[in-house]
């Protein structure tokens, strides 16, 4: 049964990443003239004389004068194959540029994923069971502020008053020997004691959301039923708790990664460009500015298939824990 | 009829007449928070509307011996040198000094140089609303000729308040403009996908999930990217409203379907359909007054989420750009280490959209838990 | 089984309940849902508590063990268990008052389920929907003895066996969404039997089953009880299960005990005027309403204005892209034949998912219809064929056929006036000027009995006898010939019932109506039907005059159906013979 599930899910994941890809590639050869365009605009404007001829030759070369539909196609054949084309401002093949940075941009979303469910899991179970509290009442406030703080903001404010207050740089994910250095379990332990910050920052508005997910979700089932039928069979209070309603409860919050983890890896662009952060996020801005288009449609594409794989694991979790939609 | 009435229950109650709005006020009201969350984006609106007349000055207008002037306080009480005292608000001059070795410029008092100012008095003429030509405004120098900076001013020497003033009007509004916008992609996908069902639902329900997955900011990012770059501040405007309606929408259809999908099933509505009514009377006399108080609750706590995109997206560069004013672009500003300690003022639209972002969420969540005043009236 | 005489000395009280009462306290103030109740419980006894909904009954049963949901809480009175009484006592005398132990105290938890266990009415919601049956039945074992997860699992199989769960070997490792909803409240029957309980607490353990179920369950809680010699504390309000299975009753009204006494004693001699009425509307209803008989001979029944003629529907079949539902979907009513006179009740009698609702909403042409013809006659001797139309077409028939529905709560848009919601029908036919349709609503309203006051009233200022008789004035609003009505009399305590049938009565003899009753009780029809129609699985089996049908019944689903109807009355208890049917697959 879980297994037809998790395949029947897997097969719509197909025309979803296609669909994906397709929007990817929209999206980065919508803007108006092409890189071509703008490097012989750059040209001009160094007082170079701009060789008709010279522009043609490239963008055949580069594939642009075809049609948008020949161009995906060529572009995802490639993609499939692993090669992204190449990147017009750096001169290199994309698939060079681009894979540290989405590593790391992936650790990060996953460790903030990490951070925002041990975080948010017990204060959502203890505001709900002990709802109107003290306690109760500083989560939901410091909730509400961390939803209302755009997170870009919460990385200023913190990078100032680390500036301001101690003098330190919160900003990138490694000292400075180690940016460069070859990857080595020192540079690992470094990045550890960086990563934790734009994790914070990352983390508290999703945390603060999901508080409020799992606080609902509980403050619904504790009055189900079967938890009257559990006490009457004489379980201690917590234990009951922990083991009907807080495992209900948990099935809506299971599927929030859903969106919670698309939600931190396109909130990480932003926090990353503030912190100068080297994963995706600022390289991926930076070559759409640039018209970079090879470069910014594998970020783009990229980050969407994490988001679908992120919703596809979700979905998946949800049914490894919920018997009824396994038999649905 | 007959029957005895309960004795321990109480009996008749003006709420027996209340109509829905009035029973979703009575739940409101006793939302503390939200009433206040009511008072504060009441209050934000009304700024934005009227932001030339609130605003001290035209927030363009430059001032090069103002560069980074930091925020001066208004003393209300005049001292007289002979200890008398009297009404009139004041702010302390501050004189420039450039330190000729590392070329930094400080700003320091000089207590015996009063700038005296006035509410509603004569200063820069403007046009409200780009028709009606005024020149008073709510607070400014007595001497048009002197300015003043509650909250500092940027790197040409405008001043902060005036800008994040103008800017609360289009940050507010770019909330609710966009918000109507997927508002009405929502409600009429949502309604289709609720009401027929079948194919179409089903064909709707997978853009949503495709839309759902992607990833917000990369897209706004390339879509604003994609944007030509020589559009008119107007244009631009809209297209980035657009830009935002066309990811947030999913959400509200999400709300719509349903809530549809739950009436349809309804007996009260399959009542209406025995009754002979059309579909339009179905969904208009007897669906949509049970969705319109969730819808409102969702579009409320839909803008906050814009108005955050909006500032996300004009901080990096790509969203509204100068000469038009949002908190966004006021905040691209600050976006070095190195002028924010040098002039930490410039958060000040920050903590407005902080502000108005919490007190937004409030109102929402407060017209959330009132949308449904029947919910515990079974059993 | 069924002998008074037996030296009633002999009986042993194991639980006493003295003057307890429970509050909820609210922003009106608090609102005392037991007031000052105080009763006993017998070894091997039960003990029905009957009463309406909101008595107070269910909250009493819960202020035993401590678990009222806050913000209910037990403000007086001793629940007093006397454990030396019961097979547990140790000999000495060991009498624990309930209500002085901390309700999360470990001490009253070790009672919870060992000593007195509870069985609910929701057998589905009262069962976490993501846990195995043999986790949720087990757990009180594990949780009251030392046993060994084996051990454990050996005594679960055993409980299921007990229970007469088919296959305990599968259904221990399946969830309670795989079994129907006799087999969960085996299940939880089960679950309460763990630790061999003194004390059972039943709270309307058989209002959510069909009758045959409900039987089937009643009888098991007996002999389970003969058994064990367990007190049962039996909530309900149905009079017939308490003439079933009660050896004394009592009865609560307003959260006070009203009357108690022996079962025989009560029936035949009721004393308090509650009691009194309470029974005689229930006997009431087991007979043809004389009304109606007198109605009949009056004016006959006529000819057939609606004919169900081999109507046949199918929900869900294959017709969505990714579900492989090639099978042909679910058959819920199949080639029904069925036809209604003018100025008759027929009654369609079926229990849960035998297509009754699907029928009487496909009569209406609420649904499509997969194969088949509705043939109406309408006012002028017209045939028409109600199947193929269109929404359109059925404008005109839908106003000459209309509907009561069973909810009263979920029939009435709550967020229109009373006034609204009668005068819509009216509105939409467009007949009539404004002051016209204000007047008929208010003629309407008088007609069923409501005040004029009711017009700019909202529906959750009524209670739900009220909300049907708006539901009513609705449907004749628009002088419909047939009135379809869907279990209309359900949701309503007993005492309500008569008055809702009686007021249709009073409704056809002077507006000249045909109804179509649906409903699962079989009193209800036979007070108010002059033909029914038996269904089940999709099919009519029987049909006939009403008394004929009830008396004696051809059909063998029939002759089970009506065999394990409950009667209301203790002397003919165990004197019926039980018959099951089940249908050749």
């Amino acid at each position: 049964m879980l297994f037809a599930y998790i395949l029947r899910r897997m097969v719509w994941a197909v025309p979803l990443l296609f669909a994906v890809s397709l929007i990817a590639f929209a999206l980065i050869s919508a803007p108006p003239g092409d890189y071509i365009t703008s490097f012989a605009a750059t040209l001009s404007q160094s007082g170079d004389i701009v060789d008709q001829a010279r522009l043609d030759a490239l963008r055949e070369r580069y594939g642009l004068d075809q049609p948008f539909i020949v161009q995906y196609f060529q572009w995802i054949t490639g993609v499939v194959q692993g090669d992204f084309g190449i990147s017009f401002e750096w001169q290199q093949p994309v698939g060079q540029l681009i894979w540290e940075r989405m590593a790391l941009s992936v650790t990060l979303a996953l460790s903030t994923l990490v951070f925002t469910w041990a975080v948010a899991l017990p204060i959502g179970i203890y505001s709900a069971v002990r709802k109107y509290s003290i306690g109760d009442y500083i989560f939901t406030t410091i909730g509400f502020i961390g939803l209302a703080t755009p997170n870009f903001l919460f990385a200023l404010v913190l990078m100032y008053v680390a500036v301001a207050y101690f003098g330190a740089d919160v900003s990138g994910l490694f000292s400075q020997q180690y940016q460069d250095a070859p990857w080595s379990f020192a540079k690992l332990v470094d990045l550890a004691k960086h990563i934790w910050i734009p994790v914070v920052i990352l983390g508290t508005s999703a945390t603060a959301s999901l508080v409020r997910v799992m606080r609902a979700n509980l403050l619904d089932e504790l009055h189900r039923p079967y938890v009257t039928t559990a006490r009457a069979k004489g379980l201690s209070e917590w234990r009951l708790i922990l083991k009907y309603p807080v495992r209900i409860a948990i099935n809506p919050f299971v599927s929030t990664i859903g969106w919670a983890f698309p939600q931190l890896i396109s909130g990480a662009v932003i926090t990353a460009f503030v912190l100068s952060l080297p994963t995706a996020g600022p390289l991926m801005l930076q070559a759409l500015l640039a018209q970079d288009m090879y470069l910014a449609g594998a970020f783009i594409l990229l980050l969407c298939c994490l988001s679908v794989v992120g919703m596809l694991v979700s979905d998946i979790l949800l049914a490894v824990i919920d018997p009824r939609i396994r038999f649905r | 009829m007959t029957a005895e009435i309960d004795p321990r229950a109480s009996s008749q109650s003006p709420e027996d007449f209340a109509s829905q709005w009035r029973l979703i006020w009575f739940a409101f009201r006793r939302h503390r928070l939200a009433m206040t969350g009511v008072v504060i984006v009441l209050l934000f609106y009304f700024v934005g509307a009227f932001a030339e007349i609130l605003a001290p000055y035209d927030p363009n207008s430059a001032s090069s011996k103002d560069i980074y002037h930091p925020p001066q306080m208004v003393h209300f009480i005049d001292y007289d040198d002979d200890n008398g005292w009297s009404f009139g608000p004041y702010v302390v001059a501050m004189n420039a000094e450039r330190d000729p070795f590392t070329l930094q410029t400080t700003y320091t008092e000089s207590p015996d140089e009063k700038i005296y100012l006035d509410f509603f008095a004569k200063g820069q003429p403007y046009e409200l609303w780009g028709i009606i030509p005024m020149e008073r405004h709510f607070l400014t120098t007595e001497d048009p000729n002197q300015r003043f900076f509650l909250i500092g001013a940027d790197r040409l020497g405008r001043d902060m308040l005036s800008r994040t003033i103008y800017g609360t009007r289009i940050s507010m509004s770019i909330g609710l403009i966009g918000v109507s916008m997927s508002l009405l992609l929502g409600l009429i996908l949502g309604g289709i996908s609720g009401y027929w069902g079948g194919r179409v639902d089903m064909l709707i329900q997978r853009v949503v999930e495709l839309v759902i997955s992607l990833p917000t900011i990369p897209i706004w990012l390339g879509l604003s990217a994609a944007l030509p770059q020589d559009w008119s501040p107007i244009t631009r405007y809209f297209a980035i409203t657009i830009i935002l309606s066309l990811v947030a929408w999913t959400e509200l259809a999400r709300v719509v379907r349903g809530r549809f999908l739950a009436l349809r099933t309804e007996d009260f509505v399959t009542a209406a359909r025995l009754d002979g009514c059309r579909p339009r009377r179905v969904i208009f006399r007897h669906i949509m007054p049970s969705l319109v108080s969730h819808i409102i609750a969702s579009v409320s706590l839909a803008v906050p989420v814009m108005i955050i995109a909006e500032t996300s997206l004009s901080f990096l560069g790509l969203g509204l750009t100068p000469p038009t004013i949002s908190w966004g672009v006021l905040l691209k500003e600050a976006q070095n280490v190195r002028t924010m300690s040098q002039a930490p003022w410039l958060f000040a639209p920050g903590a407005a959209v902080c502000i108005a972002v919490l007190a937004l969420n409030f109102l929402g969540d407060g017209l959330r838990d009132a949308a449904d005043p029947y919910a515990q009236d079974n059993n | 089984m069924s002998t008074t005489d037996m030296n009633t000395k002999a009986n042993t009280t194991v639980l006493e309940i003295k003057n307890l009462s429970t509050e909820f306290v609210s922003k009106r103030g608090p609102f005392r849902a037991v007031d000052d109740v105080s009763l006993e419980l017998h070894a091997g006894k039960t003990l029905c508590v009957v009463g309406e909904s909101g008595s107070g009954k269910s909250v009493m049963s819960r202020s035993i063990l401590q678990i009222v949901d806050p913000p209910g809480r037990v403000c007086g009175g001793e629940v007093l268990l006397h454990r030396h009484r019961t097979a547990r006592g140790m000999g000495e005398e060991e009498t624990i008052d309930l209500l002085k132990l901390n309700p999360k105290s470990s001490a009253i938890r070790n009672l919870r389920g060992r000593d007195i266990a509870m069985i609910f009415q929701e057998p589905m919601s009262s069962l976490s929907p993501v846990h195995r049956i043999g986790d949720q039945v087990g757990e009180a074992i594990r949780l009251h003895e030392r046993v060994s997860k084996k051990e454990a699992r050996e005594r679960t199989l055993e409980l299921l066996r007990k229970v007469e769960i088919p296959r305990p070997e599968k259904a221990i490792d399946q969830f309670p969404f795989e079994f129907s909803g006799g087999m969960r409240q085996r299940a939880m029957i089960a679950m309460a039997l763990a630790c061999n309980p003194t004390v059972l607490i039943a709270d309307e353990p058989t209002t959510a089953l069909d009758v045959t179920i409900q039987a089937e369950i009643l009888d098991l809680i007996r002999s389970i009880q003969k058994e064990s010699d367990m007190a049962v504390l039996f909530i309900t309000h149905d009079m017939g299960v308490v003439a079933e299975i009660a050896d004394e009753i009592a009865v609560m009204r307003f959260g006070k005990v009203v009357e108690t006494g022996d079962v025989y004693e009560i029936f035949e001699n009721p004393k308090h005027p509650y009691t009194q009425r309470l029974l005689n509307s229930v006997r009431e209803l087991d007979r043809p309403s004389e009304r109606r008989l007198a109605m009949r001979e009056k004016r006959p029944v006529g000819e057939p204005c609606l004919v169900s003629d081999g109507v046949r529907k199918v929900f869900g079949a294959s017709k969505s892209w990714f579900k492989k539902e090639v099978s042909g979907g679910l058959v819920a009513v199949n080639d029904a034949y069925l036809e209604l006179r003018t100025g008759e009740n027929l009654g369609i009698v079926g229990e849960s998912g035998s297509g009754k609702t699907t029928l009487g909403r496909c009569l209406q042409r609420v649904h499509d219809v997969t194969s088949g013809h509705i043939l109406y006659t309408n006012a002028s001797g017209q045939e028409l064929d109600l199947a193929p139309m269109s929404e359109g077409e059925l404008a005109q028939p839908w106003r000459d056929i209309r509907t009561v529905f069973q909810d009263p709560f979920s029939s009435l848009n709550p967020r229109m006036t009373i006034g609204q919601i009668i005068s819509e029908p009216l509105i939409v036919e467009g007949k009539l000027s404004g002051s016209q349709i204000r007047e008929r609503v208010y003629e309407l309203l008088e007609l069923v009995g409501l005040p004029a006051s009711a017009f700019m009233r909202y529906p959750h200022a009524f209670s739900g006898g009220q909300r049907q008789r708006v539901s009513i004035a609705r449907a004749i609003a628009p002088n419909p010939r047939i009135i379809i009505a869907d279990e209309a009399t359900s949701a309503l305590d007993v005492s309500l019932r008569t008055q809702i049938l009686d007021l249709l009565l009073d409704l056809q003899e002077r507006l000249d109506l045909s109804f179509i009753l649906i409903s699962h009780d079989i009193a209800v029809i036979r007070y108010f039907c002059d033909r029914i129609a038996v269904m089940y699985r999709g099919r009519i089996v029987e049909t006939g005059d009403t008394e004929e049908v009830c008396t004696t019944p051809k059909h063998e689903y029939t002759q089970s159906l009506l065999s394990a109807v409950p009667v209301a009355d203790p002397r003919v208890r165990g004197q019926k013979q039980r018959v099951r049917y089940h249908e050749a697959t």
